[in-house]
């Protein structure tokens, strides 16, 4: 379920929220996610980033899915670094993220980066912020697996 | 000393296994240690491949008792 959290309290940033998700991220959970942030009138836009596999090819070969791994617990205490540094940077009202593990397919999802703000620049800046965080420094891993199923491990350029 | 020694992505794939706990005689930095795992891989680019000791990245921190290691290969997520 797509449960709503408003900005943290000091009691609440305690708590890591949970960002690892099995598999592709449903285009649903978008909807859902949206629908969930309408009662909250103080804001005025959304800012939405949404990884998707792209069919790469390599020496004729075609990328078909990415296998994400991770180091989860080190990952799970940068996305709250990352989240807290965030929060302290802009003025928004609530931050998402959710990212995959395990097989993604070419065309699906597999990092959701959601932020809302009273304004637009602040939600797309601090969207922008969370996806290069994301990349710079989250240990998670992923294994380009081709059609003829050989693989290579990706890099973040 | 006990050490646990986590790989990742290529480095784990290389050594065939995710976890392994490793004895230390001598005071080992995290580098050193590093260093010992990777030699017998073949992994050419040892510079990309960062260590966490316990899940904060330093390569120069000396090795403790119970320290939990890990070899993290260039990062890939979003």
């Amino acid at each position: 379920m797509w449960k709503e959290e408003l900005k943290p309290s000091s009691m609440e940033t305690k708590k890591v929220k949970k960002v690892f998700v099995e598999g592709a991220i449903p285009p649903e959970k978008i909807a859902q996610s949206v629908t969930n942030h309408q009662s909250k009138t103080n804001i005025g836009a959304h800012s939405i980033f949404l990884g998707q596999i792209r069919a790469d090819k390599i020496d004729g070969k075609t990328v078909a899915a990415i296998e994400y791994t991770a180091y989860e617990e080190m990952a799970e205490k940068v996305f709250h670094e990352i989240r807290e540094a965030a929060f302290a940077k802009f003025d928004i009202t609530c931050a998402h993220i959710y990212h995959s593990l395990g097989t993604v397919k070419t065309g699906e999802l597999c990092l959701f980066v959601f932020t809302s703000s009273a304004h637009r620049k602040i939600a797309i800046e601090a969207t922008n912020y969370f996806v290069e965080e994301i990349k710079a420094k989250v240990p998670i891993f992923g294994k380009e697996i081709f059609e003829d199923e050989t693989h290579q491990w990706k890099v973040n350029k | 000393m006990k050490v646990t020694v986590k790989y990742f992505g290529l480095v784990a794939e290389a050594k065939g296994t995710n976890e392994e706990v490793l004895n230390l005689t001598a005071p080992t930095t995290a580098h050193e240690l590093k260093l010992k795992c990777l030699n017998p891989l073949g992994i050419m680019d040892q510079e990309s491949i960062q260590v966490a000791v316990n899940q904060n990245l330093d390569e120069n921190i000396i090795l403790k008792d119970g320290d939990e290691v890990a070899l993290l290969p260039p990062f890939a997520g979003g």
